[in-house]
């Protein structure tokens, strides 16, 4: 049987880029978290710095909107002491017409190192990926509806955190299911992880049936699919897709899905509550749960940071 | 090939640690043992001297000089330092001495947590090869060690310290 090989891994089955979480050996996932558990203490330190990345540099490559991911990614890189490049992509060449690879052999000619790519269309890291000299390493930061990894190992950081240990866990993934590359990122990750009972919540136009063949348990109730969790994930609603047929309003969806104290109650006493950001109160999380004792929001981001700089620096230190 | 006698030499390595923190030069002094070997012999030194509080672990991890060919190792070997390091003497632990590359690295790290009054390192063995121009205020022995041969502190389950001498490849 012919093998391809998996993009992401060189021939030692080491990663030298992270483009999806499907299809990486648990052993590959397990040890970045166990890397960015060493690299969170660097925050207790008196210099927050650690020169894995010095004297590289991180070009950071957003075709599409983000304030959190973006700056995570850089204070990420500099916390590396790599120097790092923020392209506003959408001003720039590619809004003069220039292709997506005259741009990458453009900034390689610059002597990029690593490139962190968010672009509306799923697979554009992997066509950056293919190009690249040997040496130069693609981080894929979200791609259309497909990954977005980095969110993906933040979420197991945090939930390996709060709970310690995957085998016994009961997760839910609440909303826009069917356009969250944070989802699908997410199920794989806690697939490999060895997580048992995953549920996907949510209207029969955002959570379809055919994601059972994700091997998850699809809920269109929601008092059912947060039962006994012991954590859940909420996904944002994103305000573009409202005007669609796909939803009757957003305080329709707020009655029916939006995370209350009243629902949370019906999960475990000690679950904890997640979210990628950017929240939208009163859509799909209300603000006494967002800021309750069961949120971990805000940690998220901070294990975000340490979970990049796992990242970048395996990747860097892996030869293709 | 070799024999070592490691729990001989961890008794003369006692009594070298516990002179240089009697000799004055260095008061309130903490043991920081290098992460892996190290940490086992800081850990038991701490014990056996009767010194107060815990001593600390360092890892030489983030500031290796040979990251970019060997990439990050696997398993966590975190620093854990229970103290504060500005204007505090170190006596820096470790099992073998060798190339000297681990202690630069080690240094370096101590300083990102830090302006230490000192820094003295304390060693099982001295196996002379260095490439760098670092030497032990004290070693329990002093011996050429082939380069052809890897040295590597072992701990029993009952804490009873043995070497085990391997053939580099």
């Amino acid at each position: 049987m012919l093998m391809r090989r998996n993009p992401q891994l060189n021939a030692h089955g080491e990663l030298i880029h992270l483009l999806s979480i499907e299809g990486l050996p648990k052993a590959v996932l397990t040890q970045i978290l166990d890397t960015a558990g060493t690299f969170l203490s660097v925050n207790d330190r008196d210099v927050k710095k650690v020169p894995l990345l010095r004297g590289k540099s991180v070009f950071n490559l957003f075709f599409e909107n983000s304030t959190r991911t973006r700056t995570t990614f850089e204070i990420a890189a500099k916390r590396l002491s790599a120097d790092v490049i923020n392209l506003d992509i959408a001003k720039s060449s590619t809004a003069k017409g220039e292709s997506l690879l005259d741009t990458i052999a453009n900034l390689s000619a610059m002597h990029a190192d690593m490139f962190i790519v968010r672009h509306a269309e799923s697979g554009a890291p992997y066509l950056i990926a293919q190009h690249v000299a040997p040496h130069v390493h693609v981080v894929n930061a979200g791609d259309g509806r497909h990954a977005h990894p980095t969110q993906g190992l933040l979420d197991m950081y945090t939930i390996r955190h709060y709970k310690k240990d995957f085998s016994n866990l009961s997760v839910a993934i609440v909303g826009d299911i069917v356009h969250s590359r944070v989802a699908r990122s997410d199920i794989h990750a806690l697939t490999t992880l060895g997580v048992p009972e995953i549920r996907a919540v949510g209207p029969k136009t955002l959570v379809p049936g055919d994601l059972a063949g994700m091997g998850v348990r699809v809920c269109h109730d929601m008092a059912e699919g947060i039962r006994g969790a012991d954590v859940i994930i909420m996904l944002r609603l994103q305000n573009e897709r409202m005007s669609g047929a796909m939803l009757p309003s957003a305080g329709e969806f707020f009655k029916s899905y939006g995370l209350t104290p009243e629902k949370l109650a019906l999960a475990k006493a000690d679950a904890i509550v997640m979210h990628p950001g950017p929240i939208n109160r009163g859509v799909e999380i209300d603000s006494a749960v967002a800021d309750g004792a069961h949120s971990v929001i805000l940690p998220q981001v901070t294990f975000g940071i340490a979970v990049r700089m796992a990242v970048m620096s395996t990747i860097a230190g892996n030869q293709a | 090939m070799l024999k070592l006698d490691a729990e001989s030499l961890y008794a003369e390595l006692r009594q070298g640690v516990r002179a240089l923190l009697a000799d004055g030069t260095r008061p309130d002094a903490v043991l920081v043992g290098i992460w892996s070997g190290g940490a086992w012999l800081a850990e038991r030194l701490q014990r056996d001297l009767s010194l107060p509080g815990t001593h600390g672990v360092i890892s030489s991890t983030l500031h290796r000089d040979d990251f970019g060919a060997r990439g990050l190792a696997a398993g966590t070997d975190a620093t854990a330092l229970p103290f504060a390091i500005e204007g505090r003497h170190i006596v820096l632990v470790d099992d073998v001495l060798y190339t000297g590359r681990t202690i630069r690295a080690v240094v370096n790290e101590l300083f990102d947590f830090g302006r230490p009054a000192s820094v003295t390192l304390a060693v099982l063995i001295d196996r002379g090869g260095r490439e760098l121009p670092i030497a032990a205020a004290f070693a329990a022995a002093r011996l050429a060690v082939p380069a052809s041969q890897r040295l590597r502190l072992a701990r029993a389950d009952d804490g009873g310290f043995s070497f085990a001498v391997t053939q580099a490849h």
